[in-house]
């Protein structure tokens, strides 16, 4: 049992997870993990949780690498994983840990700072205790807690007040074990005032042996700033990846994220932001592609604690054969958050009688003066779509896949970046055509068989 | 070119055409009326391979051969185009990259080599100046967002995208303005041809000002009543379809 596992790799472990900390960070720490053995594991009587059931993932058990590998890693063979027409900060998180070809941390001339936050933690200590753990349940929700008493390394970024960081930052989580292992990567991103940063981050995993990540990313948007959030998940099928953003915007700051999940085993992905301050934004976005026994769990909860605030929610997805989605919205106003704007919308495409999905929002509005909305739907292709399409003389297969791609557009034309748009709709076209792949040149491909539905050799012209 | 014999279709066990009979030669124009419900729609879907309706009897012949066995975008890439009554709107899809799988398909169905993109984008621009197209349409998705009028003139601008040799147009002068309705009239004559033919089906005669057809039928009860010259749509403009029907029920 993972749980038993837990506790002694904990206890045995005191010195690394507890002692190497300052004081405050300690008894976070601390106290993290006595609310984790006070919640448990989340299981499916909870209503967040009725639809993801972690019950034989838990069953196995996994290893935690408590220290950097000491593997010789030839990151320049992992580096062929950047995004070719971009101009990125490329850093690597191997096996839960930062790693990188010179420093552990590094002070850019414009204030930036981008490294481990292990080293954060010993070379920043005001920077981080004044944030760390700030944004997160422990209380409430255990894998936070559990993540927070194991964490130990992961990316930290300090963007100081008024700088634009004009590259993206691409963050690249591999995995690699020849043992089951399970990882707690924990990130934090703090952006100044009128600043601005791009995230895009990537999980792959290299070897297929069972895997459980559970991350955690804190971000803090000081007023009027901006983070734009990319995530890509193409993980093999024995994998199981939790990931938690916790994101806190003060007034007039906004945050974007924009989800796209090509392959996975399990994958549940939590966005907790609370918009703190007038004017605050949230813009969420997701599009998930599954097939054969993958499941997707998306949770988005927005909590609108100031008034004149606007949250978007944009959710798709494709489902095909037995592969089951989940998508919960909730959405929570205050009782001064007057003037709230606040939309959800949650599309689904089933392929099979066997795929499923599960759509739910939850409103709890405590103000009078709001603006909301929320719609989900779940269908298949619209026949008369299809009907005009071949009409045309375009045959099915083709016709089924220029509607899944233009299904898809909706969330990847969202992308305001030119080259990654490109490159994500690349990306999908090939994941719909059944080329499975994260990166063209990327060597962290998955070796499993590609879906049929979609073998053809049809490509989307733009 | 076409030749449809007995055709006996039923929707949800409801028969709608009956005893249908209709011959269509290259060169032709045929223009069918009739009441609103009385099948038109569905015998242009039916031509055109729509899935959902029973074919109880009877045969269509394409150039030839029964087609009734074959799939939409095999009779499509035969050369058999419907203008759609009710053209579907596809977000996400742009009429650009909707014609150009849809000319590369039919393309590669001939054994042919996709056409060159600077090829097609030309062929594009001169197509758009038939139906007198905003340039801008063609780049947004199809028909989303359209006018009635914008929708129609889609229409014809993806038959001289195809150039079909049999085009159904099922009222595809509905919901035209006067101006558009004489530029759609006008894209549809430059694309006739000896070899080509087409069915319009239309409520109004208007449009057969421009479109002068070869014959006129009358679909009533399931089949062909009644067929006539171009004077025929005059008459019933004029009176209306109770006298045919009297003529029918007695
Ligand atoms: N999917 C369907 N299910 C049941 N009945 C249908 C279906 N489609 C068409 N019908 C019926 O078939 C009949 C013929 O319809 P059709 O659309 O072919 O008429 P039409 O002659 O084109 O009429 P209009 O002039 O109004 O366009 C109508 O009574 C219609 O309600
Ligand atoms: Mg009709």
């Amino acid at each position: 049992m993972l749980k038993d596992k837990i506790y002694e790799d904990f206890n045995l472990n005191r010195n690394v997870l507890l002692d190497n900390f300052s004081e405050p960070i300690r008894q976070l720490k601390h106290k993290a993990f006595e609310s984790f053995v006070k919640l448990g594991f989340p299981h499916i009587k909870l209503e967040n949780w009725r639809h993801t059931n972690l019950k034989n993932i838990i069953e196995n058990d996994y290893k935690h690498c408590f220290s950097p590998s000491d593997k010789d890693v030839d990151i320049e063979q992992l580096f062929q994983c950047e995004l070719p027409e971009m101009d990125t900060y490329t850093v690597i998180q191997y096996n839960g840990w930062f790693m990188s070809r010179n420093n552990d941390i590094s002070l850019m001339d414009n204030g930036v700072i981008i490294g481990s936050l292990n080293k954060a933690f010993k070379e920043y200590p005001e920077i981080v205790e004044k944030h760390f753990g700030k944004y997160t349940a422990v209380e409430k929700r255990s894998l936070e807690a559990l993540n927070t008493a194991f964490a130990q390394d992961g990316i930290f970024i300090f963007v100081p007040d008024n700088v634009k960081l004009e590259k993206p930052i691409q963050i690249i989580n591999i995995l690699d074990a020849d043992t089951n292992l399970i990882t707690q990567p924990r990130n934090l991103f703090i952006i100044g005032k009128n600043s601005e940063l791009t995230l895009v981050h990537c999980d792959h995993s290299i070897l297929h042996r069972q895997s459980l990540i559970n991350s955690l990313s804190e971000i803090f948007i000081d007023e009027n700033g901006f983070v734009d959030h990319y995530k890509m998940q193409n993980k093999d099928a024995e994998s199981t990846l939790i990931t938690t953003i916790n994101v806190h915007v003060e007034s007039n700051a906004r945050i974007s994220t924009n989800a796209l999940i090509l392959n996975g085993g399990v994958i549940r992905n939590n966005v907790n932001v609370k918009l703190n301050g007038k004017n605050a934004q949230a813009d969420l976005k997701g599009l998930y592609l599954v097939d054969r026994k993958q499941h997707v769990d998306n949770q988005v909860f927005i909590h609108h604690a100031s008034s004149h605030c606007y949250s978007k929610q944009l959710y798709k997805g494709i489902i095909d054969d037995d592969a089951r989605a989940v998508f919960n919205g909730r959405i929570l106003v205050d009782k001064d958050a007057q003037k709230t704007d606040a939309y959800q919308t949650n599309k689904n495409i089933l392929l099979t009688d066997n795929a499923s999905v599960h759509s739910q929002p939850q409103l709890e509005i405590y103000a009078d003066d709001v603006k909301c909305s929320h719609g989900s739907t779940v269908g298949q292709l619209d026949p008369n779509a299809m009907f005009y399409l071949r009409s045309r003389g375009i045959c099915e297969h083709s016709s089924r896949m220029l509607l899944m791609y233009a299904f898809a557009s909706e969330v990847v034309d969202t992308i305001t970046i030119e080259a990654l748009k490109y490159r994500l709709d690349t990306m999908v076209s090939k994941r719909l055509k059944g080329e499975l792949s994260i990166c063209d040149q990327c060597v962290l491909h998955c070796s499993e068989k590609a879906p049929d539905f979609l073998k053809m050799d049809f490509k989307p012209i733009v | 070119m076409l030749s449809i014999k007995n055709l006996e279709v039923s929707i949800d066990n409801k028969v709608i055409l009956k005893n249908f009979n209709i011959e269509v030669k290259a060169g032709e124009v045929h223009a069918i009326m009739g009441p609103n419900g009385t099948g038109k729609s569905t015998l242009a879907n039916v031509i055109a391979g729509r899935e959902g309706y029973e074919v109880l009897n009877g045969d269509i012949i394409y150039k030839g051969k029964s087609i009734l066995e074959s799939k939409p975008e095999e009779r499509a890439r035969e050369g058999i185009f419907l203008g759609f009554q009710y053209p579907v709107e596809i977000p996400g899809v742009s009429i650009t990259n909707f014609m150009k799988t849809a000319v590369n398909e039919i393309r590669k169905h001939k054994g042919l080599d996709p056409m060159p993109a600077g090829e097609f984008l030309s062929m594009l621009k001169e197509k758009k100046k038939i139906v007198e197209m905003n340039t801008t349409l063609a780049s947004r998705s199809v028909n989303q967002g359209f006018s009635g009028g914008e929708k129609k003139k889609n229409e014809i601008f993806q038959m001289a995208v195809l150039e079909p040799q049999l085009a159904i147009l099922d009222e595809t002068d509905s919901g035209l303005d006067i101006d558009a309705l004489r530029i759609v009239a006008h894209g549809i004559n430059s694309l006739k041809n000896k070899d080509n033919a087409t069915i319009v089906i239309t409520h109004y005669q208007r449009l057969l000002d421009y479109i002068v057809p070869d014959f006129v039928h009358v679909l009533y009860g399931g089949r062909i009543v009644k067929t006539g010259g171009k004077e025929l749509a005059l008459e019933l403009e004029e009176k209306g379809y109770d006298w045919i029907k009297q003529e029918i029920d007695i």
